[in-house]
């Protein structure tokens, strides 16, 4: 055995890591400040497997038998409920964050799919709204672009409280991508270090909110639903606050999610992992008998189909994903397509310091895919007819995955999925999930019976 | 047709009233629309994009005339908070004193408090113009982005914290600016402002009693050398 001699032998608490963030705080003095979700371990939907059917519960067959997918969201009390082919929806990811040719592309791979996708902080493009035939309108902190125009051709209204990559934080966009279009749109000077509130201008606490959403109803007629969004944090306060204040449908985005940039430090230190945070969405509707009343979405780190029929398993309806859209769109490939020809992105990655695998640097503007930009030569590395197909395909797959899950334990619809169906690979997962550790019956931290 | 068309509050619902505005207006023939008793009802009037006349008779409650485009609403009373909330055109006057957040991210138009404004009066403005004729409430002016605001009386503490492109005129006295706030010295481009928009609120003020507020601009950029209270 090789022993390592006291003189090399890395501190745990000061390791390279931590050595190297001392080092750049202490060179910068300024904070980290980067794109996409936490790198760091922390227990997933991968710690829960299926118990599908066998001799006691019987599979549909794969071929022969439907698996029904369709998905209403909003019947509490809008007019026109928001239906949807899949489960499956996109995120709020703003147009300024991302390129006009990314909100073209995700809003024509939606419609194909026939799910509906998100504006985001700046308000809403002519592309998203020509190229999306279902769009979730974002009512957010910073009201940038917000125009009650935009507000009834939606079909649906998102009151953003929080964001799982930075809940309790305000949105970020550095100055390289305020270009003029964004700035204009936002009525912000070019090229600032845009910051903003983490709170609503016009309103304050639960009660507040119930009567912004009363305000909403009023403007679009009680047309449409309302969705409210919040960060994982104290889930149960959270959801019975937003559904007694009248949300229709709430959104639940955990902390594997993504940003377009936003301090370090809340990314990764901040919030509640996906995993226990629907549990406890669930558990909350519940106590206040609004299942089926009122709808769960839950987003943060949802990767494939299998993560989906997961979260529906454990009682969400939907789920909403956006890292997985940038990444099927190119986002860390190491070569962008020009026609047929694969061009090689290695020396952009290199230039920001990274490798194509490794890089969170969408708050440069610099996406070497041109996928996070507004640099009007990079973004043109992302053919909205191109990425349109790419995202199609992904959330066939992952649709496909999902039914295929579903007809094996036995269900017709993906939303007859339950908790029995899902067991945990580790304690933690188990505790987390409330669903039994596998091989036995025992749910860490339940109540047990009396014998 | 009758160019008067009035609603009673006391006998309609606040749905019933912003469903005719949204859409009976037209073909109706109705130039001027009276609300009765609004008793502190939230949310009247909201949403409108027509030119008409819309006079509430008395207290509202959060939101009056939120989302304007075009109309000319009046409100014989106290409002709420969040009045002309993202006004787009049009004019919102208010004939009493506003709670908070009066005219909060509004993009146009032009708003009116005869009386006082409570907190963060302007918040988020994007564009429309404030007037006061009273006090503004404390951080007033929050991340107000362009567009003018306007106090005959004082302004509380944290006024305009982390301005961007809006101007604010005070003729009263500053109860503390906020972060990256600065007073600046009045220009004659801003003595003429002061006097526009002392006219269209029916204002009689000496401009050059007024001083400007606005960004000092230190906050544009993350910058270590910032004294960093944001």
């Amino acid at each position: 055995m090789t022993s390592i001699p006291p003189s090399l032998e890395e501190s745990y608490s000061y390791n390279r890591k931590v050595l190297s963030y001392i080092h750049l705080a202490a060179e910068r003095g300024v904070y980290e400040i980067r794109g996409l979700g936490a790198k760091r371990q922390v227990p997933t939907f991968d710690d829960l497997v299926f118990l599908t059917g066998s001799a006691s519960r019987y599979p549909l067959e794969g071929y022969r038998e439907k698996c029904q997918t369709k998905t209403v969201l909003g019947t509490r009390h809008a007019q026109q409920p928001i239906e949807l082919s899949i489960p499956i929806t996109i995120a709020g990811m703003s147009f300024g964050s991302i390129s006009a040719n990314c909100k073209e592309a995700i809003g024509r791979a939606a419609t194909e799919m026939g799910t509906s996708t998100t504006t985001g902080d700046g308000g809403m493009t002519p592309e998203e709204r020509q190229s999306s035939k279902t769009l979730i309108y974002q009512c957010l902190p910073s009201r940038y672009g917000s125009d009650p125009d935009d507000m009834r051709k939606a079909e649906g209204i998102e009151i953003v409280i929080g964001q799982g990559a930075k809940p309790g934080g305000g949105g970020v966009l550095l100055g390289h991508k305020m270009s003029a279009r964004v700035a204009d749109m936002r009525t912000l000077p070019e090229g600032i270090d845009q910051r903003s509130a983490c709170r609503h201008p016009d309103w304050t606490g639960a009660d507040d909110l119930a009567i912004k959403i009363g305000e909403l109803r009023e403007i679009t007629d009680w047309q449409v639903p309302i969705y409210v969004k919040i960060g994982a944090t104290r889930v149960k306060d959270d959801v019975k606050l937003v559904v007694k204040a009248g949300a229709d449908v709430v959104v639940l985005d955990g902390m594997q999610a993504g940003t377009a940039a936003t301090q370090q430090v809340f990314i990764e230190h901040t919030g509640l992992p996906t995993l226990p945070a629907v549990r406890l969405a669930v558990e909350a509707l519940d106590e206040m008998n609004m299942m089926g009343k009122v709808q769960l979405i839950v987003s943060g780190g949802i990767r494939s189909g299998a993560d989906v029929a997961k979260v529906l398993a454990l009682g969400a309806d939907a789920v909403a994903i956006g890292q997985g859209v940038l990444m099927a769109l190119g986002c860390n490939s190491a070569t962008w397509t020009k026609g047929q020809q694969q061009i090689d992105a290695s020396p952009d990655y290199a230039s920001l310091g990274v490798r194509p695998g490794y890089c969170h640097h969408c708050h440069t503007g610099l996406c070497p895919v041109g996928v996070t930009t507004q640099d009007a030569e990079l973004e043109q590395r992302l053919d909205p007819a191109w990425g349109a197909r790419r995202l199609k395909n992904y959330l066939q797959v992952m649709n496909l995955e999902l039914t295929t899950l579903a007809r094996a334990c036995g269900k017709s619809n993906v939303h007859h999925l339950e908790p029995e169906d899902l067991v945990a690979l580790t304690v933690e997962a188990a505790a987390m999930a409330k669903v039994p550790l596998a091989g036995t019956d025992w749910i860490p931290g339940a109540q047990t019976q009396n014998v | 047709m009758d160019p008067v068309k009035e609603f009673d509050l006391s006998k309609s619902t606040v749905r019933e009233v912003n469903h005719f505005l949204h859409h009976q207006l037209q073909g109706n023939g109705a130039e001027r629309i009276e609300i009765l008793n609004p008793d502190g009802g939230h949310s009247i009037a909201v949403g409108l994009d027509a030119p008409v006349e819309v006079h509430i008779r008395g207290h509202a409650g959060y939101y009056a005339a939120g989302m304007n485009r075009q109309a000319q609403v009046t409100l014989y009373g106290n409002v709420g908070c969040g009045v002309a909330e993202n006004l787009m055109s049009g004019t919102v006057w208010v004939k009493g004193s506003a709670s908070t957040c009066a005219g909060a991210s509004a993009r146009g138009g032009l708003l009116v408090i005869e009386g006082s404004a409570a907190s963060r009066c302007g918040i988020s403005l994007k564009g429309g113009d404030i007037v006061v004729g009273g006090d503004v409430g404390h951080v007033s002016g929050f991340m107000a982005q362009a567009g003018r605001m306007l106090s005959c009386g004082d302004a509380g503490p944290g006024l305009g914290d982390s301005l961007f492109e809006a101007v604010i005129y005070v003729r009263g006295t500053l109860g503390g600016l906020g972060a990256d706030a600065q007073q600046e010295p009045m220009t004659e481009d801003d003595v003429a402002q002061v006097e526009s928009l002392l006219q269209q609120a029916d204002l009689e003020y000496d401009p050059r009693q007024f001083k400007r507020v606005a960004s000092a601009r230190t906050l544009y950029h993350w910058n270590a050398d910032v004294e960093q209270e944001y």
